[in-house]
């Protein structure tokens, strides 16, 4: 006897809720096939601007949680994506990759958060510094946070490309609201449940699903956002997105990399690239 | 009002004799030409911009200025001076560097002089702070040229070619040496412009470069405004730009190289929060406050341009500081009793007294002494807003002068929730004997660089920029030799 399939239904994920989009609107991923596989939320601007919102409120405090805390949040992240590993192998094949390299992605993803789950309360110690100034003070140079960060995933890898970007963020302190994958977003929506399980503060981490055309110049142009994080090599798309961040002087940061299993891919400078040097003087003579 | 008395026997009992200092010893000539491939080279348009004392209105020099012509020919010779820069070990290009500092600290005093002349800041700060700062500069990061693989292990960092900076009009030579410095430790040859109205030590430091006999075409200096620092950040043979100026024109810059490779650093505007809280030592203070927005006519772009008084102490505070701002001396920029100089061009005087008319039209409750100025030249008396909040123009705005606008506060947590809301983020400062409560404010302020019961200090080994729209990159330190480098 022949069971029905309960099919999933794929929303946002912002402020830790998993809303539909405002705007009402969708689009549609098909298998190889031409059949349905999933109507995804097509987030319009006004999605995009909540996002900024809530990530802006979720990030003083993100960034006040202690190292350890941060970090054990990213390795539970890790235990929870390892529990639900066929489920992403699952999709990633829906999405038409071969087992073989659907298995190697998710168990690089998983991998990959242990990784900077490990950084969180190291690298401050590779980047800080204490400077002998030639006066009675006592000056030390350490990381902060820049704030809230927009992210447009890689298109390609969509899970492991996704997870790349956003832990050295979030392991770093900031918040942000991302862009999945646009023909391949399943993964990006069921990672959104798992970061909804792992005692990520809701508002850290917010996903849209979307057009890359229709949101990009809002995600570099928002004034609220301190960064953005652009993954692709689209040259006009580069050149637009470094104009519009000019508005409030925003930070680019731009990966052009086609191979996110490579382990290049994984290092405290993808940390350091979202992150402020302050420097602190304080008199030393009484 | 015993105490107005006893403020004016105080004035009266306290007068100084004049102290300036000699122009004697210094060497300035009468024409200077741009510094392109390892000499002074006439600019191929010929034309020339005079530079004026601000203190008496007086032409110092004619100025080359440089058309893109010119840049084009400086990029030019940078280029061609790269492979062989960039291929000298380490060693020997710190080498050059060190000769750089010596030779500033020998002819510092000839600096300190034309810095004040040409700039109009009080000889005292250029000689005590700008001029062995500079020195400074380039003796830290000469050292830094040999070791460049311990400040980024196992990463292999290489120079990224021609860079293009453009420095300020209110530390003029001391930006020129935050730019070079590194610039040159890490392997990079330079095209730099200086400001129009202050490029008289940006050219005596090409002399004391050409001295120092490193390889020509390494440093090129071209004098100009606007259009020629347009003509930088446009050239396509530039590999990166550094920019230290106003938010305004560092926006432009951001936008002008999208698109194009150009790596980019921004050390740009501030509106700096200096905050005092009850537990203060209040005298010690007071002279930070002074120094915080005072010191160099507060042209200071980390300024702390914005005072939060703790409300149970503002009476006392803003007391004290009136009376101590009766005691500043404000005139000859030469003279070594001057505590506040002239300002530095006629239209940055416009500007600021701008914002005077629009903080009192807006309500502001001003103060300022009386101020004997001279009789010539630019100058402004220091200034003090009261009854102002965060509304107003002149506590969101960067006026670049001498003009504070102090608020009051009760919480800790309503300091810092006034603190950070501006779109600028360089400096602030901190003002409490209780040490936990300086490091929970220095931690929470969103600011590069945050002073605790201390304001405007710099060092050559520590990092200075911005947070938000004061820029991004840092300058000085370890953290200052990132920007000039790539990795593969």
């Amino acid at each position: 006897m022949s069971r029905l399939d309960i099919n999933k239904t794929y929303k946002l994920y912002i402020g830790g809720k998993f809303p539909r989009t405002e705007s009402g609107r969708y689009y549609t991923i098909n298998n190889s096939s031409g059949n349905l596989i999933a109507n995804m939320c097509l987030a319009s601007r006004k999605d995009f601007r909540n996002a900024v919102v809530i990530a802006r409120k979720a990030q003083n405090s993100w960034a006040n949680a202690t190292a350890l805390n941060k970090g054990q949040i990213l390795y539970r992240i890790a235990e929870i994506l390892e529990g639900r590993k066929e489920q992403f192998i699952l999709e990633l094949i829906a999405q038409g990759e071969a087992r073989k390299v659907a298995q190697k992605e998710v168990e690089t993803a998983i991998d990959r958060l242990v990784y900077y789950a490990g950084w969180s309360d190291k690298y401050q110690q590779l980047f800080s510094a204490v400077n002998p100034v030639s006066s009675s003070h006592f000056n030390f140079s350490n990381l902060e946070p820049v704030g809230v960060v927009s992210i447009i995933a890689p298109e390609e890898q969509s899970l492991l490309g996704l997870v790349s970007v956003i832990a050295p963020a979030i392991v770093g302190g900031n918040t942000v609201v991302v862009l999945a994958s646009e023909s391949k977003p399943l993964t990006s929506i069921s990672f959104a449940e798992v970061l909804n399980s792992s005692d990520v503060p809701g508002g850290v981490v917010n996903i849209l699903t979307g057009n890359k055309t229709e949101l990009i110049s809002h995600m570099a142009s928002h004034m609220d956002v301190n960064a953005i994080v652009y993954c692709g090599k689209d040259e006009n798309t580069l050149k637009e997105i470094s104009e519009l961040a000019s508005n409030n002087v925003k930070r680019t940061i731009f990966y052009k990399k086609s191979d996110w299993e490579n382990e290049l891919c994984e290092s405290p400078y993808f940390i350091e690239k979202t992150q402020e040097v302050k420097t602190t003087w304080h008199p030393t003579e009484i | 009002m015993a105490k107005n008395n006893n403020n004016n026997i105080f004035k009266a009992s306290w007068t100084y004799d004049e102290a300036p200092e000699s122009t004697d010893h210094i060497q300035i000539k009468k024409q200077y030409e741009l510094y392109i491939d390892g000499e002074f080279t006439k600019p191929v348009k010929n034309n020339y911009f005079d530079t004026i004392n601000p203190s008496n209105g007086k032409k110092i020099a004619t100025i080359a200025e440089a058309s893109s012509e010119d840049v084009d020919k400086a990029v030019k010779a940078a280029r061609k001076a790269f492979k062989g820069w960039a291929a000298l070990t380490g060693k020997e290009r710190g080498k050059y560097i060190f000769r750089i500092a010596r030779l500033i600290q020998e002819r510092a005093r000839e600096f300190a002089v034309i810095e004040s002349l040409d700039g109009g800041k009080p000889i005292r700060e250029s000689r005590d702070i700008d001029i062995p700062l500079a020195a400074n500069h380039f003796f830290y990061y000469a050292g830094w040229a040999d070791k460049l693989e311990y400040a980024f292990p196992n990463r292999n960092p290489k120079p990224l070619g021609v860079v293009g900076q453009i420095i300020p009009w209110n530390f003029p030579l001391l930006m020129a040496a935050w730019k070079l410095a590194p610039a040159l430790a890490t392997g990079n040859t330079v095209v730099l412009k200086p400001a129009e109205t202050t490029s008289l030590t940006a050219l005596k430091l090409a002399e004391i470069i050409h001295e120092s006999g490193i390889p020509k075409g390494v440093v090129n200096i071209v004098t100009g405004a606007g259009e020629t620092g347009a003509s930088i950040v446009n050239n396509p043979d530039v590999n990166k730009i550094a920019f230290t100026g106003s938010t305004g024109v560092g926006k432009y810059i951001q936008k002008a190289t999208a698109g194009t490779n150009k790596k980019l650093t921004l050390e740009l505007g501030g509106k700096g929060a200096n905050i005092i809280f009850e537990d203060a030592a209040i005298d010690q203070a007071v002279e930070g406050i002074v120094n915080a927005i005072f010191f160099n006519q507060g042209h200071v772009c980390c300024a702390g341009s914005r005072l939060f008084v703790q409300e149970s102490v503002a009476d006392l505070v803003i007391e004290k500081l009136k009376r101590r701002m009766e005691t500043l001396i404000v005139g000859d920029p030469l003279d070594k009793n001057t505590d506040i100089g002239a300002i530095n061009s006629k239209k940055q005087l416009q500007t600021i007294e701008n914002y005077i008319k629009i903080g009192i039209n807006e309500g502001g409750e001003i103060y300022q002494p009386e101020c004997k100025f001279p009789t010539q030249g630019n100058w402004c008396a220091p200034t003090l807003f009261l009854n102002v909040s965060q509304s107003h123009r002149i506590v969101q705005e960067e006026i670049f002068g001498p003009v504070l606008a102090v608020q009051t506060f009760r919480t800790i947590d309503e300091v810092i929730e006034k603190a950070n809301n501006t779109p600028y983020g360089l400096s602030a400062g901190v003002w409490t004997e209780k040490g936990s409560k300086i490091f929970h404010l220095t931690q929470k302020l969103n600011a590069g660089v945050v002073w605790g019961n201390t304001f405007n200090k710099f060092d050559a080994t520590s990092p200075f920029g911005g947070y938000k729209e004061s820029g991004f990159g840092r300058e000085g330190g370890l953290h200052g030799l990132k920007p000039y480098v790539k990795f593969e």
